[in-house]
């Protein structure tokens, strides 16, 4: 892999607890808890995990909607803060956010909403303006139709078409979509996962596709990044993490999967329960409370990332390290991330 | 830039925006039209009383004192000083009216001033505002207003004054929690995520968004506002003799409410009349600017 447009390295989001009489903080949610990742230039990188597991807290960071408490981000080399400005950053990281209706200000026109942003950047009125209604053809809305609509004459579809328009106001390099579809009925749904497509091919874009629909990221993206409680799980290329998901949480979501063949329908729930909370999260890995494999060393000591055979896959489990103690742990010669 | 996005420029569509729509379903509301058509005419009463009133305000007639309602040339009857009912109405609503509408505009604007910074800016600056604005809450409205007017003395000028700080507590509180509300909502996040300054921020998502629900509230304080104005005059802290004020008038009267009883009420009708108008076009405004749009 070339050097990559996004590398992420140790990202941490804490949020405190505030309670009692003078707001003291009586604890912290680890919501994102170091994770490291690279994306490269042109790729889609898919985010999956179940709800409260970070991933929404991982793409507001990516744009400094929060700020994180240590870690760093570079883009095309260039730490966040030392060397480029906030501004900058978001002017090449845009974001599509899930709720089509409640992303756009309900008194603005869609040309006034998406104009908003180029002219913020201190673009002349009516160019921003002609660029608006140049972007709403672009994600296939005519402008003269369109562009002088409110959010609420418009359909979900859409409304996240124009959301889309925004976020490629400002040229980015890389868009994050989180959960950018998955509101939406599944024919629109379709027909807006191939305009993002279209958008990437035409304008070379880079995507961090944040879903828990586990067809749409396998469709959409070349490599995924499995999330728990806050942590990477096992990242890799999509076809090599959907073939064979070396973490045993990656196995469990994978399971869960409606199968389009009768004949290998899911029997059984492969996962019980919540994830633990993220305030307290558990010892040592912190899937061992609900993984099929946990054994002693499980409780005890974080795995990190391993590298597996496969160029690029990466899994968090003592299963794969030779000599980590677990019973079942391969006599394979593991490299350390 | 295509051809065909070039040509669409030219001509788009425009749809009514969110105020026309307001205008357009209030005009539909009787009742809210009603209220405003009383509102219009107290304040065109008010702007062209000394046409309109058939005496002067301040001559009284000591032989024709509380004549009743119907006495040839003073069709209210006349006060205990002698003085045309009719006429003193008529210029009443000049005092009354500002009384009840200049506290409520000021505060308006200061308390949503506060409260949508408040909101806006949130953490350690919304604790201090909020709280802040919290100790004028542990006083009954009424008796704050009393209080400051009396310590800052009678006077038209500082019962402006007290009303207004009465009002500035509940508007800011009322534009805080909107814009609280507003401010958590992904178009002001997308808006930060553009790299827009905050005061840009609030100027374009979060002021639009917010504006409706303050000014309605704020209406409804209008006859709140009267109220509170006659009452301080009726307790002398407003508007002081020989002024025709609605309060006052009432203060005045109350010793021949057994005398005339249908004269002395008469102020009291204006302020109710008054008051229950602006209730009702806050109503009709509210339910205009309730909908999805």
């Amino acid at each position: 892999m070339s050097a990559p447009l996004l590398s992420v390295s140790g990202l941490t989001k804490h949020f405190p607890l505030k309670g009692g009489l003078f707001g003291r903080s009586t604890g912290t949610v680890r919501a994102v808890d170091g994770i490291t990742f690279d994306v490269a230039e042109g790729e889609t990188l898919g985010i999956v995990g179940e709800s409260g597991c970070g991933k929404s807290t991982t793409a507001r960071l990516l744009v400094d909607l929060i700020t994180p408490d240590s870690g760093s981000i570079r883009l095309g080399g260039k730490e966040i803060g030392p060397d480029l400005s906030v501004r900058d950053l978001r002017r090449q990281v845009q974001m599509v956010f899930q709720d089509s209706y409640a992303s756009l200000n309900p008194r603005l026109t869609m040309e006034d909403a998406i104009s908003f942003g180029p002219m913020v950047g201190g673009m002349a009125g009516n160019k921003a303006v002609a660029l608006a209604r140049d972007l709403l053809a672009r994600v296939g809305l005519d402008p003269s139709r369109f562009a002088g609509r409110y959010p609420h004459e418009l359909s979900g579809g859409q409304r996240q078409r124009v959301n889309i328009a925004r976020a490629l106001a400002f040229s980015p390099k890389i868009v994050v979509l989180d959960e950018a579809v998955s509101a939406l009925d599944k024919s629109v749904e379709a027909q807006v996962l191939n305009l993002l497509a279209d958008l990437k091919a035409e304008l070379g874009l880079t995507y961090i596709f944040i879903s828990h629909d586990l067809n749409v990221v396998r469709y959409m993206s070349d490599r995924v990044m499995v999330m728990y409680l806050g942590q990477v799980a096992e990242i890799g290329p999509v076809e090599a993490l959907y073939a064979a998901p070396a973490h045993p949480y990656s196995q469990a979501l994978l399971a869960a999967m409606p199968s389009m063949d009768p004949d290998r329908r899911t029997m059984e729930a492969p996962l019980a329960g919540d994830p633990p909370n993220p305030i307290n999260p558990p010892s040592g890995c912190r899937f061992h409370t609900r993984c099929r494999l946990a054994d002693t060393v499980c409780s005890k000591g974080d795995p990190g990332l391993y590298v597996m055979p496969e160029a690029g896959h990466l899994a968090a489990c003592h299963i794969h390290v030779p000599g980590s103690g677990h019973r079942d742990a391969t006599s394979r010669a593991g490299v350390t991330a | 830039m295509t051809a065909a996005t070039l040509e669409a420029i030219a001509k788009v569509e425009k749809s009514p925006g969110y105020w026309s729509g307001v205008l357009r379903r209030i005009a539909r509301d009787p009742v809210a039209m009603f209220a405003l058509c009383v509102i219009v005419a107290m304040i065109l009463m008010a702007i062209f009383a000394p046409w309109i009133a058939p005496a002067d305000p301040y001559r009284g007639q000591m032989l024709r004192r509380l004549r009743p309602i119907g006495t040839a040339g003073f069709p209210l009857g006349t006060d205990e000083l002698g003085r045309d009912m009719l006429t003193r109405l008529i210029y009443g609503a000049r005092l009354s009216l500002t009384m009840g509408v200049t506290p409520v505009i000021i505060a308006f604007f200061i308390g949503s001033a506060i409260g949508i910074t408040a909101g806006y800016v949130g953490g350690k600056l919304n604790s201090a505002l909020m709280r802040t604005i919290d100790v004028f809450f542990a006083f009954p409205s009424v008796l704050l207003a009393i209080a400051l007017s009396g310590a800052l003395g009678a006077g038209i000028f500082n019962g402006l004054l007290s009303l207004t700080i009465v009002f500035i507590p509940p508007i800011a509180r009322i534009a805080e929690s909107v814009t609280t509300a507003v401010r958590k909502i992904e178009y002001v996040e997308a808006a930060r995520a553009s790299g827009a300054s905050g005061f840009t921020i609030v100027r374009v998502h979060v002021l639009g968004n917010v504006i409706g629900p303050i000014f309605v509230y704020a209406t409804g304080l209008i006859s709140v506002s009267l109220i509170l104005a006659s009452g301080l005059s009726f307790l002398g802290l407003g508007v002081k003799p020989p002024e025709p004020e609605w309060g006052l008038m009432l203060n005045t009267l109350r010793n021949a409410i057994y005398v005339q009883p249908w004269v002395a009420a008469l102020p009291g009708l204006m302020i109710f009349i008054t008051s229950i108008s602006f209730n009702l076009l806050s109503d009709g405004l509210r339910s205009a600017m309730d909908i999805k749009a």
